[in-house]
């Protein structure tokens, strides 16, 4: 066996992130607490090195390297654009939550970035080993940082929760990998996928091993039935941290769902896509019905995130490159309404103060209704009311399924986005017709407040042409 | 001098830009800037929409005043503006009645006045919208979007049980329309264009033609609002803030009425002939049933609001009576009688109903109270206030001479074409109308003053009185000459009435 130099191009940004991380590791410890925000500085300077890379990257084509455990395509490009620039707003956002709550400290910044490399890995995943190295790279990073705050009791309860949870969810991933790599005969995706074609092998082993898979992905994406962790853990964890856990893993996640069981095993779409239905249709009816009792707002937007997930497997279980686009697209807009949601959350905190009932938000219109009009964006974007991003996102899935001609799926679709509508309407409610607690005005710090509303109004601006964005994730999908 | 304008597009962006402006400006301590800047806006909007009437080519049933350029080119989603004979006497009411809404505002908000005219600007923008949309995306992101700003003049400014009936109308609203996506989805899959000029020329096989139109029913039945599904109307008219009421009352049902005119009928011409009798049954039951039920009413925001939905009973009969008249007869003769009547039903509800509910407001702002039974000889203490309402009272009964009379008149005679006891149940209405609004007019304004409040009134100032005097000429206007009016209309519902005598089903196919 020859050892081939492989090509190191594709990996650029991976090994750019990964010595970065190190480097801001080690820096990080010779810092005094004074000098902290440089380890802040580097870290966002990492994200926008790594942006560039992979933009220079981006031509369209599709690579593979390391012995084909790696792949380049643009459906990869594009995710790992959109990892970076959700990563910076977390960012961006945390920095004077994590400052008031002294947990401004370099392990935010350096995990965040694990975490990213994880992601990276993840999307770019063209084996079994790969996909389960990115996975845990970015699992391990994410439970640490629900840790961050060891004093606090609900969120260590929330972190030993997402740790156990998600083990067991790992274990199944693997062992269900496992099952597929005994049947097959490989761990490379492109060779399970002719394998599973070729029809030689016995169909009722393909497909234990393939929910055992769709167990690990549900889990990642907090569909129903593996949803248990999501409220507690967004909850639990500060609220920084929620807003990294609840956006840009999920892009990993839609893009870990495309490889294996689009890439890996589209050969059994006509199973998977029944247990798709069957995950979405319980996301959308459980998170969107469970979501009306929350009365804690962070708690009401991991239930609300439950119930995207759904929409956006209805988007891949359509079957058509239609349909994945339309997923993409959904995570995308998802993940920019999720930094607002919580970024509101964020915003509306002080130190010693987490605004996360709901009844905090009484009133807002009256202590600053600029910011109240943010938030009624950010509310009727994720219900999917128009003019807003949201809408469109729901519109080119259900637009899949239609074309699918699943029409009967669509109704039951919009009838829980109606149904769901009423808890970000209560969230409008509370804003803007009911009597605030307190008189005083609102007034948050400038640059959180200008990030929110460059944020909030990216959602009505993206939702006046959505055009690019559509188009950037048709292309990834190669129409 | 406007041709070379995109005056629809004006027409539409103007308010919705000026809005934004009044919201971001704050208005002042008094709001006073922000009133004087919104109905500057509504008035630039009101005289931008003049030249779509002085300009309107009568002859033609094709779209005019059109504007087409790519918005979504990964969906062939277009942004297409262009009106006809039935559009164009909705935008100008609608322009028409925003002004009036504004200066109906002026005294009486006090809370946030800039957000309450942000709000009546951005709306109108988004109804002329629905109005001139000619691309299908294009026009359910403007009927979705009107929502959000109602949702917040109903819930911030209504009365005590605002936030139940607000969120009501939202989500009643919201779940008739998403079945209308599906159903433009579909139609596209069909079509490969969004555009509903393409939606009207294509064939659909009849079962097909059956679902589409009952997505669409529930869509355009909810805004209407028909029976069963009016139970939102009641709640939100009595809660929402005059202005809102008005709004509801004159342009948001008549969105509903549109819909039927530019897709169910157009559309689904098939499955309109054989569900028109659901159509008719449903109309009568608005007709008749609910004007008994207007009859008790004791609250007079509600006996209005129950009042709107038997008289867009009267619009939907005249819409699908069609067929039966066609049956009937031989021929489509008289059909487009029906239809035009059903269109200036509309315009002249629009007028009546936003006065009637004014005259409430006007007399809501003195007593902060809708119930008749606290009023009681009103004539007595504001007399020429009482003349307007009784004027006002007059056409919603349907007196000849006024606006409220020629529609139903029209919708009548078509009725009597079709089918008798259709005709006499329509009828009822010219009994009923006068029943419940005489028997209110009677209670409130007449009779000796029971109540020291009620003795204590001043009449009219000149805000109330500009604002009531302008829609009672436009009322007597429209009843004495309706022609201008039908003349508008009249090569469209011609147009319409031979499209939908060609079935659309494909030759050969069931």
């Amino acid at each position: 066996m020859t050892f081939e130099m492989p090509n190191f191009l594709p990996v650029l940004p991976e090994m750019f992130v990964l010595g970065m991380s190190c480097l801001i590791l080690i820096l990080d410890l010779f810092l005094s607490e004074r000098s902290r925000v440089v380890t802040y500085l580097l870290a966002q300077s990492t994200l926008v090195g790594a942006f560039i890379l992979s933009l220079s990257l981006f031509n369209g084509g599709l690579e593979l390297t390391f012995s084909n455990t790696f792949i380049l395509d643009p459906m990869a490009s594009v995710l790992k654009l959109f990892v970076y620039g959700a990563v910076f707003m977390v960012f961006l956002y945390s920095h004077s939550y994590l400052r008031a709550r002294n947990m401004f400290h370099g392990e935010f910044f350096v995990l965040g970035l694990f975490g990213v490399l994880g992601m990276m890995i993840l999307i770019s995943a063209h084996n079994f080993i790969t996909i389960y190295l990115g996975l845990e790279l970015l699992s391990l990073a994410l439970y640490a940082m629900v840790a961050l705050q060891r004093d606090n009791r609900v969120a260590s309860e929330a972190a030993m929760k997402y740790f156990i949870l998600g083990a067991m969810a790992s274990a199944m991933l693997l062992y269900g990998m496992s099952m597929l790599y005994g049947v097959t005969g490989s761990l490379d995706l492109a060779e399970i996928s002719r394998a599973v074609e070729g029809g030689q092998i016995n169909n009722t082993l393909l497909v234990f091993g393939m929910v055992f898979l769709i167990v690990g992905i549900g889990f990642k994406l907090g569909a129903v039935p593996f949803h248990m962790w999501v409220p507690d853990v967004y909850h639990g964890a500060p609220t920084a941290v929620t807003l990294y856990l609840s956006t840009a893993p999920k892009l990993a996640a839609f893009a870990m769902l495309m490889r294996l069981l689009v890439d890996g095993l589209g050969g059994l779409e006509a199973q998977w896509h029944d247990i798709l239905v069957l995950l979405s249709v319980l996301s959308l009816s459980i998170g969107n019905v469970i979501a009306i009792a929350q009365s804690n707002i962070k708690r009401m937007l991991a239930y609300s995130g439950i119930s995207h997930a759904g929409f956006l497997l209805l988007g891949v279980l359509s079957g058509s490159q239609e349909g994945y686009a339309a997923g993409m697209f959904y995570a995308i807009v998802y993940v920019i309404m999720g930094l607002a949601g919580f970024g509101m959350v964020i915003l509306m905190s002080r130190a010693g103060f987490e605004a996360d009932r709901l009844e905090d938000y009484k009133g807002l219109n009256e202590r600053s209704s600029w910011f109240a009009l943010m938030m009624l964006f950010i509310m009727f974007s994720m219900a999917g009311v128009p003019p807003f991003i949201g809408f469109w996102a729901k519109l080119t899935v259900i637009q899949a399924v239609v074309s699918a001609d699943l029409i009967g799926l669509a109704a039951v679709a919009v009838i829980f986005s109606v149904i769901g509508a009423f808890y970000y309407l209560r969230i409008i409610k509370l804003m803007y017709f009911d009597k605030a607690e307190t008189t005083e005005k609102f007034r948050p710090g400038s640059d959180l407040g200008a990030v929110l509303s460059a944020n909030a109004l990216a959602i009505l601006l993206l939702g006046a042409y959505p055009d690019g964005l559509m188009a950037l994730c048709r292309q990834a999908m190669g129409l | 001098m406007f041709a070379d304008l995109p005056l629809l597009s004006l027409v539409i962006w103007v308010p919705i830009v000026g809005g934004l402006l009044v919201l971001l400006t704050g208005g002042g301590r008094s709001g006073l800037e922000a009133k004087v800047l919104a109905l500057l806006v509504a008035l630039l909007t009101f005289a931008l929409s003049i030249p779509l009437y002085t300009g309107f080519d009568t002859a033609t049933y094709q779209m005019q005043f059109v504007e087409s350029r790519p918005w979504i080119e990964s969906f062939a989603i277009n942004y297409h503006v262009g009106v006809d004979g039935i559009s164009m006497p909705l935008i100008l009411l609608t322009t028409f009645i925003t002004v009036v809404v504004v200066i109906a505002g002026w005294e009486v908000i006090s809370y946030k006045p800039a957000q309450y005219m942000a709000s009546f600007l951005i709306m109108e923008g988004l109804m002329i919208g629905v109005f001139a949309a000619l691309d299908a995306m294009l026009f359910y992101v403007f009927w979705e979007a009107m929502l959000i700003p109602m949702f917040i003049v109903i819930g911030i400014w209504g009365g005590v049980n605002r936030v139940y009936a607000t969120i009501k109308f939202f989500l009643y609203t919201f779940l008739g329309s998403v079945f209308m996506l599906i159903a433009l989805l579909w139609l596209y899959f069909q079509t490969g264009s969004f555009a509903i000029l393409d939606f009207h020329a294509a064939s659909i096989p009849a079962v097909a033609q059956i679902w589409i139109f009952l997505a669409f029913l529930i869509a355009f039945a909810v805004k209407v609002p028909m029976w069963p599904v009016h139970t939102w109307l009641p709640d939100a008219h009595v809660q929402a803030p005059t202005g809102g009421s008005v709004i509801l009352a004159a342009i948001m049902l008549k969105l509903g009425a549109y819909g039927f005119l530019r897709f169910s009928l157009p559309i689904t011409p098939d499955a309109s002939h054989s569900l028109d009798w659901l159509m008719i049954v449903l109309s009568l039951i608005a007709v008749a049933y609910i004007g008994f039920v207007a009859l008790v009413q004791q609250d007079m925001k509600k006996l209005i609001a129950y009042s709107s939905i038997s008289h867009m009973g009267f619009v939907t009969l005249g819409f699908f009576i069609a067929w039966v008249i066609a049956e009937n007869n031989g021929s489509y003769v008289g059909a487009a009688m029906g239809i035009q009547g059903g269109m200036v039903q509309m315009i002249s509800h629009g007028f009546v109903s936003g006065a009637m509910f004014l005259c409430v407001g006007v007399m809501y702002d003195r007593m902060h109270s809708r119930e008749i039974n606290d009023y009681g000889g009103v004539v007595h203490t504001m007399p020429r206030f009482a003349a307007m309402m009784v004027f006002f009272a007059m056409a919603n009964a349907g007196l000849p001479g006024t606006a409220g009379f020629v529609g139903e008149f029209m919708v009548i005679l078509s009725a009597f074409k079709a089918n008798f006891w259709i005709a006499f149940v329509a009828a009822t209405t010219l009994i009923l109308g006068a029943a419940y609004t005489l028997w209110m007019v009677k209670r409130v304004i007449y009779g000796n003053v029971r109540n020291p409040k009620v003795a204590e009134l001043k009449d009219m100032n000149g805000r109330e009185f500009v604002v009531l005097g302008t829609l009672a000429v436009m009322v007597l206007w429209l009843g004495l000459w309706p022609a201008p009016l039908l003349e508008v209309m009249d090569a469209t519902v011609q147009h319409l009435v031979e499209h939908i005598a060609v079935s659309k089903v494909p030759v050969g196919a069931m």
